[in-house]
């Protein structure tokens, strides 16, 4: 269960500081191109839920224009994390010791890490988001389908399209607030978008955030170069 | 209260003065996504009456609304029954539906030929559910219509809609449906069906009209047998300013599906009631549980320490 936490691309590079490998390019362009097309989803998106956000749509060139590009960016949103899903779905799997991480809810919040136990690769914090923004993803793909009508207008009736559009606006509501979580989260750990932005971290943030998944590297000799001798 | 310019079924001359103001903003009672501040005049409430029991099914109506609106459906195939086209249309704002049913109390077979479109009701759920500011607007006399350079083409009015009417056009993305001749009432005219129909079984004038000309349609109906007769005029969307008179009031869903008790789905009310209060609430929350954690908690810092513990475990697995 525990290797299952390392990803191919993570590696140490020991040093002063060390640095550890989190995510590569890839990655960082799949989560990027995720990323935008969620938020300009979410100010097409908005611009449909209340009357108070409408001029929203000034920034798509108009009603009719986000009109038209919010389902195309959703599609784009759907297959961009499909490919984050495909990498890191793995690691996201729940394991015994998340229960006793979430039993110290207290600590997590006061940030006293050292009272918790050793997380992997992500903790059960970040398990949650990913697969709630997954369920959420699905719901808005299929409900987003159903209230296209450009493409898909005969696929439902009239009373599916209204419970599908109540699903897609709370789907998306709860969308929000797990992604402002997740920014938040990124924000008061220092030290974690570089990760998204570099790649890489350094060892005391993994040391302090992600320990067991150092020490399963170290574990692994997951070094990289000048490392090798001691091979 | 203002006189609304009206017809029966005939012409009559148009009034000079205050025609060119009609049904402008001043007469908004409604506008979607928009607040609009009381309307200066309460015009007298429109309708139009549709005798079914007086329909020959003649399509006039069809020919006046395509006529007066300029549009062009699309030429359908026969499909062995009378509905043509086969069902409403971006450029088809009215029709007749045609329906053959078994009296099971007499065992006759009737025709039962109902106008489908906009029933322009008191309480519009396309307005509702529109998120386009303008885009529908309902004026004092009752008629609700659709803007179109404000439409966006999201579709939404369908799914506000009890009746099935509005259709989005795929040539310029915008909805449609009958705008009850609002140009035509404007100017003090009557709406081209009303106008065309032969057997006066589509008439227009005041609300208030209409139900006193319903009430002696339904007295004659009821002396020659159809003790259900009635009028449509139905109380859960505040009444509509569109009727018809029924034979067969007691069950409307044997004209083709008419609904027997229509009203905005609860679906729709929630969506655009409860989901926005408490989306809105939601992501206030988490934003504002963001702030607060961030000052009572300030940053997670990864010390000197951190850094010192994770170069000593290299350095040992190394």
């Amino acid at each position: 269960m525990a290797t299952t936490s390392i990803e191919k691309e993570d590696a140490i590079h020991p040093g002063r500081p060390v640095v550890v490998d989190r995510y590569n390019l890839g990655a960082r362009i799949n989560h990027w191109v995720t990323a935008i097309s969620l938020i300009l989803l979410a100010l097409s998106g908005l611009a449909f839920f209340h009357p108070s956000l409408f001029f929203l749509t000034g920034l798509f060139g108009g009603g009719q224009e986000a009109r038209a590009f919010h389902p195309w960016i959703g599609v784009v949103l759907f297959f961009s994390f499909a490919g984050l899903f495909i990498r890191f779905w793995r690691a996201n799997l729940p394991e015994k010791s998340d229960r006793e991480w979430l039993a110290h809810a207290n600590d997590v919040i006061a940030g006293n890490e050292e009272k918790l136990p050793e997380a992997g690769r992500y903790n059960p914090i970040q398990k949650f988001n990913f697969w709630a923004m997954s369920l959420l993803i699905i719901a808005l793909i299929l409900t987003g389908l159903a209230i296209w009508d450009q493409y898909f207008y005969g696929w439902t009736t009239i009373p599916q399209k209204r419970v599908a559009v109540l699903v897609h606006s709370l789907s998306a509501v709860l969308l929000i607030c797990i992604w402002i979580v997740h920014v938040y989260a990124v924000i008061w750990a220092r030290g974690t978008l570089r990760a998204m932005t570099r790649g890489s971290v350094t060892g005391g943030w993994a040391w302090r955030h992600h320990r067991r998944w150092l020490k399963e590297l170290a574990e692994h000799h997951r070094f990289k170069k000048p490392a090798a001798p001691a091979e | 209260m203002e006189p609304s310019p009206r017809t029966a079924t005939s012409n009559p001359p148009v009034a000079t003065a205050a025609t060119a103001a009609n049904l402008g903003e001043r007469d908004l009672v409604r506008r979607s996504a928009s607040t609009v501040p009381p309307p200066a005049r309460q015009l007298e409430p429109v309708a139009k009456l549709i005798d079914v029991s007086k329909c020959i099914g003649c399509k006039a109506c069809q020919s006046a609304c395509v006529e007066w609106n300029d549009t062009k459906p699309a030429l359908e195939t026969n499909t062995g029954i009378y509905e043509n086209p086969h069902d409403l249309t971006p450029d088809m704002f009215t029709l007749m539906r045609f329906s053959e049913w078994e009296n099971p109390q007499t065992g006759n077979l009737e025709w039962l030929i109902r106008k489908d479109g906009c029933m322009h009701c008191e309480d519009p759920g396309c307005l509702k559910a529109c998120p386009a500011p303008g885009a529908i607007v309902q004026y004092s006399n009752g008629i609700v219509d659709f803007v179109h350079e404000n439409c966006i083409g999201c579709g939404y009015c369908i799914k506000g809609c009890p009746f099935n009417i509005p259709r989005i056009s795929k040539v310029d993305h915008t909805a449609y449906k009958c705008t009850l001749c609002s140009d035509r009432v404007a100017v003090g005219q009557g709406p081209a069906c009303a106008k065309a129909c032969p057997t006066h079984a589509i008439t227009f004038g005041t609300k208030e009209d209409m139900k006193r000309l319903a009430d002696s349609r339904i007295e004659d109906l009821k002396s020659r047998g159809y003790e259900n007769a009635g009028l449509y005029d139905p109380p859960g969307v505040g009444g509509t300013h569109v009727m018809y008179v029924l034979h067969h009031n007691d069950q409307p869903e044997i004209y083709s599906g008419l609904p027997k008790d229509p009203k905005v789905s609860p679906v729709v009310n929630a969506w655009k009631g409860m989901a926005k209060y408490v989306g809105f609430a939601a992501m206030g929350l988490a934003a504002a549980a963001s702030v607060l954690h961030s000052a009572f908690a300030g940053p997670n810092r990864v010390t000197r320490e951190d850094e010192e513990k994770a170069e000593d475990l290299v350095k040992e697995k190394i």
